[in-house]
């Protein structure tokens, strides 16, 4: 009978021990626990989403993928043309080990995208911190960004955009979620199995060694008290072996001969092996033995769970395997035939002539899937309604400005140029607008089409209500991209979750599913893949429910994109939204709450049908090249995003209307669905034709300087000042 | 006329290269593996940028000793036109084609933005352009802080081979703007004989207006034309 301290290692519970013994007929040997406890581990067995999971929007015309069946999803972009897209999270290993923790997220991801034979041609990331005043915090943060920085820009991938965001939530517990989008010929998407019996299973790349074993169980399935001792479970990047990777591995994928490829993720050859062999419905016969090695002396149980950096799986039709031998040894890489594909469902594991083990695969890869409704039974959810502090309701023109230049001042709204700019992000010579919009566009070369991407989310109000948050999070992800003037087509998203094993947990990763499922269908927008990282709690409480939205838009490439902000004095600006000054609830899980009143409470609300009207409505302008710049109004309020629009080319505004009474709300509310544009005064018929019936409105002028409402005048250029400072300490 | 760009393993700016030679300004391009020993017939060789040999040792330090590189160092010698973007810059500092070297930017991380260059146009390589006139190509490093002793920045100097030094928007060479902390802002600069130019700008990434500016596609422009001039 096996220890409970070695299940707590696995991460296994007793009952699914258990399981494994009635499903097996028998005990499992040390070497089979360790199978059991990397595929049955929440990273690679999703026991606690599987369910949630299979509800989800994932098909559209444009699909081409079944969700969850290959490394990433893929999406038709005409022309046979597909873009593969996926988000992974690096969350717990970069808690640990900042630097090679989010280093080798990104190798992870970018493995993710060329094992489907497609060239990696964007990165995007989306990163969450505590505050920056903390030293171990700064630390973890600037790791981060170096880790991604110092790998990332090895690869000749742009690194095209994002979001960072500090809230006490992230304490000891930062998320990095790595986004990466890869083109390939729609016709030529590499599978991730064997075609038959007799086929060779190669291994690529690094040597196997001892780093990252119980990866995916320990740290990426667990709650993570005294993980820092794990830090052996955290793996190191090779980035130069990488980058001979992803050409080695797109050249190989033009041979015939070669008929799958997967990615040495988590849980090493294990999950690798026998998720290829699974999809194949064909059995796999291993050699340990055969597997090079980093150093003497290593167990079978070592090499099957290494997760060893930079290592790629192939299947190659047997006895043709020279011309991709030749290739590899070109980029002078390692390989070796470490296995077969057998008839049969077996996987059968050998040391030389030593057998080991001989298991179902089915058994292997059928973790039990719990039911989180019955989880989150009985839970009910603490809803705190809003306080409004009184001083904003009645109009104070000091106070106004006060709030307004520490909202600037705040590292959620100031610049990110000093992460962004540590990335390379024109590499590829495709980045038509750069980091530090609300989307970023590549063009695609030898097609008319060009694509927006945008990777984010906001957790707060997901904290505040999860549904609606989840809403909120795909409708922004859209907008962001209608800005642009494209048209989203695709999602991919990253979940990342407080513990799924306690009611509040499991509460809200049914809410966000619920929210997503109906975002989705009205947005049709398909989610195409993701990730879901659990258990994500610091030393006290869990963070926030932190789903990031990946989003891919498409249009023609002679769309006149808007600009971010205005252009020039002169030029109308005009709102698109139900009304100019949102509602009582907008202060709910606002940027403002979180710096002033120091808390989370409220209610959110969201009519995703009037969302899809302006967002069409935007598009349309865009399309018929009638305004100069777009931006949405998202956090920090109408009055952030205003300020934004003056910044970038350094103008001002004057605004034709009487700051109310309830002036926070008003100018720091964070309602759904606006969009604050500028425009030439000749094209204002055009654009009330347009928009006639829609909610819009024109509310002032483009300045040279300051901002100027009826009732009060805010100076601009200490804002643009602080803004363009950047963080409160150096990343 | 024939255009040739080294591949090392870890390059990765050779197809943006190809892409602005080739696809844009119609020369005839060709990729050359590290691992060859002879330059065939060329016209221009390019060391493009990225990461040669994961940049291990020093950035530019084992590629400069790949098999091609014996013939690289004696088509420059025989005053064969190369072009090195920053890794390849690096890359010819190593091999001692260029003097000087480029250590690590001054803030100790990555850069990457476009940056304002101040052009010389007395060199094959920027003879097109106007001279004075500040161009706009974008930067993509972690080491291209170009360091020299003082007897060879003097030379450089007084031999009129800086070709591209950081500035300011309307031109202005100064400590303010000069992102990597460069002696005398140097981002650019050519051998003795003229023939070899090191920079640390990308001039293949300003290759459109599209994506941002096509200001380097000139210095391409520049070297094939001197070539067909003969």
């Amino acid at each position: 009978m096996v220890s409970e301290e070695i299940l707590k290692e696995l991460a296994l519970t007793l009952s699914e021990y258990d399981l494994i013994i009635e499903k097996l007929g028998r005990e499992p040997n040390e070497l089979e626990l360790g199978l059991f406890g990397a595929l049955w581990s929440e990273h690679c067995g999703y026991k606690h989403t599987k369910k949630l999971l299979r509800t989800i929007k994932s098909k559209s015309k444009y699909t081409l993928t079944e969700a969850g069946e290959e490394n990433a999803g893929a999406i038709n972009i005409g022309d046979n043309k597909a873009i593969v897209m996926k988000i992974e999270s690096h969350n717990h290993p970069s808690a640990v080990e900042p630097y090679e923790g989010a280093a080798t997220g990104v190798g992870g991801i970018v493995r993710d995208i060329f094992a489907m034979g497609a060239r990696p041609i964007a990165l995007l990331n989306s990163l969450r911190f505590s505050d920056l005043s903390n030293d171990r915090n700064m630390q973890i943060a600037k790791g981060v960004v170096q880790g991604i920085s110092g790998y990332g820009n090895c690869l000749g991938i742009p690194n095209i955009g994002g979001e960072c965001y500090f809230d006490e939530s992230y304490e000891n517990n930062p998320l990095v979620n790595a986004m990466c989008v890869g083109l390939v010929e729609a016709d030529s998407i590499l599978s991730a199995k064997a075609e038959s019996p007799g086929d060779l299973l190669i291994i690529i790349g690094s040597e196997t060694g001892r780093d990252g074993i119980h990866g995916a169980s320990g740290l990426a399935s667990q709650n993570f008290e005294e993980t820092i001792e794990l830090r052996s479970a955290v793996q190191v990047g090779n980035p130069f072996l990488e980058k001979l990777l992803i050409e080695a591995c797109l050249e190989i994928s033009q041979l015939d001969e070669l008929v799958g490829m997967q990615d040495c993720g988590a849980a090493g050859i294990t999950s690798a092996a026998i998720e290829m062999a699974e999809r194949s419905n064909l059995g796999l016969r291993i050699d340990v033995s055969k597997v090079p090695v980093r150093e003497k002396g290593m167990t079978p149980y070592e090499i099957m769970l290494s997760e060893s950096q930079e290592r790629m799986l192939i299947a190659v039709r047997n006895n043709e395997y020279k011309n991709i031998f030749n290739t590899l040894e070109k980029w002078d890489l390692k390989c070796e035939i470490i296995g077969e594909f057998i008839e049969g469902n077996d996987v059968e594991i050998y040391n030389q002539k030593e057998f080991l083990s001989k298991t179902p695969i089915k058994i292997l890869t059928s973790p039990p899937e719990y039911d989180l409704n019955i989880i989150s039974t009985g839970y009910a959810p603490n809803k705190k309604k809003i306080t409004i502090n009184k001083s904003y309701s009645s109009f104070n023109g000091n106070m106004i400005k006060d709030f307004t230049q520490r909202i600037f001042e705040s590292d959620n709204i100031v610049s990110k140029k000093s992460i962004y700019n540590k990335y390379d992000h024109h590499v590829q010579t495709n980045t038509v607008v750069e980091p530090g919009s609300d989307a970023s566009v590549l063009r695609i070369k030898n097609t008319d089409k060009m694509l927006a991407f945008s990777c984010d989310g906001n957790s707060r109000l997901c904290g505040v209500d999860p549904k609606l948050g989840a809403e909120i999070n795909i409708a922004e992800a859209c907008r962001n991209i209608s800005v642009m003037g494209a048209t989203p087509i695709g999602l991919t998203d990253g979940l990342n979750f407080g513990d799924p094993t306690k009611p509040k947990g499991a509460y809200e990763l049914i809410e966000t599913f619920n929210g997503f499922n109906h975002a989705c269908e009205i947005f049709d927008t398909p989610i195409i893949s993701g990730n879901a990282s659990l258990f994500n709690q610091g030393h006290t409480s869990s963070i926030n429910p932190t789903p990031i939205i990946g989003a891919m838009g498409i249009m023609n490439k002679n769309t006149n994109i808007p600009s971010k902000g205005f252009i020039v004095p002169g030029h109308k600006i005009g709102i698109l939204a139900k009304n100019l000054w949102g509602t009582d609830l907008g202060l709910s899980g606002s940027e403002f709450q979180r710096i002033f009143d120091k808390e989370l409470s409220g209610e959110i609300s969201i009519d995703l049908e009037f969302e899809k009207v302006i967002q069409e409505s935007i598009r349309k302008l865009i399309a018929e090249n009638l305004i100069k710049s777009a931006h949405d109004i998202s956090l920090g309020g109408f009055m952030t995003a205003l300020v934004l629009s003056c910044e970038k080319n350094k103008l001002g505004a004057e605004i034709e209307k009487v700051v109310p009474e309830n002036w926070a709300g008003a100018l720091f509310g964070e309602d759904q669905s606006r969009i604050i544009f500028s425009y030439d005064v000749k094209n204002k018929n055009k654009i009330s034709k347009i928009l006639n019936k829609i909610h819009w409105s024109e509310i002032g002028t483009v300045t040279k300087k300051n901002i100027k409402f009826k009732n009060i005048l805010i100076e601009s250029d200490p804002m643009f000042l602080s803004y363009n400072k950047g963080f409160s300490r150096d990343i | 006329m024939k255009i040739g760009i080294v591949v090392f393993p870890g390059t990765w700016s050779e197809s943006d290269t190809f892409y602005a030679t080739k696809d844009i300004l119609g020369f005839q391009t060709e990729y050359i593996w590290h691992k060859d020993q002879k330059l065939n017939n060329l016209d221009l060789v390019v060391l493009p940028g990225g990461f040669s040999y994961g940049d291990y040792l020093r950035t530019g330090a084992i590629a400069s000793f790949s098999p091609i590189m014996e013939d690289v160092i004696k088509f420059a010698n025989n005053g064969g036109p190369v072009i090195g973007i920053c890794n390849g810059f690096q890359i010819l500092c190593e091999s001692k084609l260029l003097p000087g070297i480029l250590i690590r930017n001054k803030n100790l991380s990555f850069i990457c933005e476009w940056s304002n260059l101040l052009v010389n146009n007395q060199s094959k390589f920027t003879d097109e352009y106007q001279n004075k006139e500040v161009i706009k190509i974008p930067i993509s490093h972690g080491e291209g802080n170009y360091q020299a002793d003082r007897y060879t920045i003097d030379q450089l100097e007084d031999e009129n081979r800086i070709i591209f030094r950081y500035c300011s928007n309307d031109g202005t060479v100064n400590e303010i703007n000069n992102p990597n902390g460069s002696i005398n802002n140097i981002a650019g600069i050519t051998n003795k004989a003229g023939n070899v130019l090191g920079m640390m700008p990308h001039p293949e990434k300003a290759s459109e207006k599209l994506i941002g500016g096509d200001d380097g596609l000139t210095i391409f422009k520049s070297i094939m034309k001197k070539v067909s001039d003969g």
